[in-house]
């Protein structure tokens, strides 16, 4: 986990992205609003939910370097 | 971002784009309850006495339909169909099997369980190579075939699924792409049990898009499979769904639009199509100006001109 060494170093902090498809994390500068979050990652909003802690947020809220999120993917395969 | 169905205007957790709507947990769930119960009603799928058999594949969808038809007092079991694809059928068998123990069984559900692998000798990989058919065409097979048969044999009166909007908008965008208009009749949200031995299906998430069963599941704490199955990568289906996500961001209600409409020409009892020409010729009639055809009052052409002429005056 190389990027906890960084967290122990607060003026590095930022807030830690939970991707899946392939499972990955990604290190995010805010103050940002989810949908610019989206955007930047090139992500459509209506195939994702943005969940900050345990909790699902909407578009327009403001996320912190100190949130940890998951960007959850919607979409199932198969039949 | 407030609830807008709330008196009080508590914190919204979901913007829904397409009923230009957000809405904060509570009124969130009483949606989706209300959007499973007129699908229920209106496609007559089944009454509070029948006996459901709701086929889980450990996914937020089937998951989320067995809860929400237990919260709706309906007497649903499940079953589970272990298609033995490695670690990520024996995943998907821990969640089904926990929200069973957990949450289901306070209920009177039951969840029943079929292992393929047993039963079929091998893997849905080996099936499918022995078989030399895509991997997620044998899989279907076979789980609707198992459903199929446990739903007769334990007498259910009805098998449900959970196929959503985007399932059923993406199956149609497929059949319309390559015309395959014999599977079109086949895409209603509730098939009777024509045949004798086959069950009768129906798909009771019907109206209810992807993303909002997933945020059902996330905000009623169902722990669910959140990886896609490991054989659909790739599929026609996957991309079919990412197009008409792209024109749902765009142009909020697409999806909903295009399934709906197509189940309203269903419905609709066909009176013998009119020919293009029978039509010209009930409707067109000569431009008084002109004296071209036209179905307005006054052709669309003369319109522009005489608009045209006022402007340069
Ligand atoms: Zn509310
Ligand atoms: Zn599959």
């Amino acid at each position: 986990m190389p990027f906890a060494i960084r967290l122990s170093q607060p003026y590095h902090r930022r807030m830690i992205v939970q991707l899946s498809h392939p499972t990955r994390q990604v290190e995010i500068k805010g103050p940002k609003r989810t949908k610019e979050l989206l955007r930047e990652l090139n992500l459509v909003v209506e195939a994702h939910l943005v969940i900050r802690g345990d909790e699902l947020v909407t578009e327009d809220e403001m996320l912190a370097d100190a949130d940890r999120i998951e960007i959850r993917p919607v979409i199932s395969g198969g039949v | 971002m407030n609830c807008t169905k709330c008196p009080t205007s508590t914190k919204a957790v979901i913007g829904l784009p397409r009923h230009n709507a957000a809405f904060c947990k509570d009124c969130f769930t009483t949606f989706v309850h209300e959007q499973v119960a007129r699908a229920i009603k209106s496609h007559k799928m089944f009454t509070p006495e029948d006996r459901i058999l709701v086929a889980v594949s450990g996914g937020k969808d089937s998951l989320a339909l067995w809860h929400i038809l237990l919260k709706l007092g309906y007497r649903a079991d499940a079953l589970y169909v272990n298609l033995g694809i490695g670690g990520y059928s024996e995943e998907s068998h821990r969640k089904v099997q926990l929200y069973a123990d957990t949450v289901a069984a306070a209920h009177g559900a039951t969840l029943l369980v079929h292992v393929v692998e047993q039963e079929a000798g091998a893997g849905i990989r080996e099936l499918a190579t022995i078989l030399h058919r895509p991997t997620c065409s044998t899989c279907g097979t076979i789980k609707r075939y198992q459903f199929n048969r446990a739903a007769v044999e334990h007498d259910y009166d009805v098998m449900a699924t959970g196929h959503n909007l985007d399932d059923e908008a993406a199956r149609l965008l497929g059949n319309v792409l390559h015309w395959q208009e014999e599977y079109l009749d086949k895409q209603g949200p509730a098939l009777p049990a024509s045949v004798e031995g086959f069950a009768k299906k129906v798909k009771p998430l019907c109206r209810l898009s992807e993303r909002e069963i997933a945020a059902y599941a996330v905000l009623n704490r169902i722990d669910y499979i959140v990886e896609e199955c490991p054989m659909a990568k790739g599929s026609k289906m996957l991309l079919y769904k990412e197009v008409l996500n792209r024109l749902e961001t765009e142009s909020p209600g697409t999806k909903q639009r295009f399934y709906w409409g197509f189940l309203d020409k269903q419905t609709k009892p066909e009176s013998a199509p009119e020919s293009m020409a029978a039509k010209d010729q009930r409707t067109l009639h000569p431009c008084p100006s002109c004296g071209q055809p036209t179905t307005a009052d006054t052709c669309s052409y003369c319109k522009m001109m005489a608009k045209a002429k006022t402007a340069a005056r």
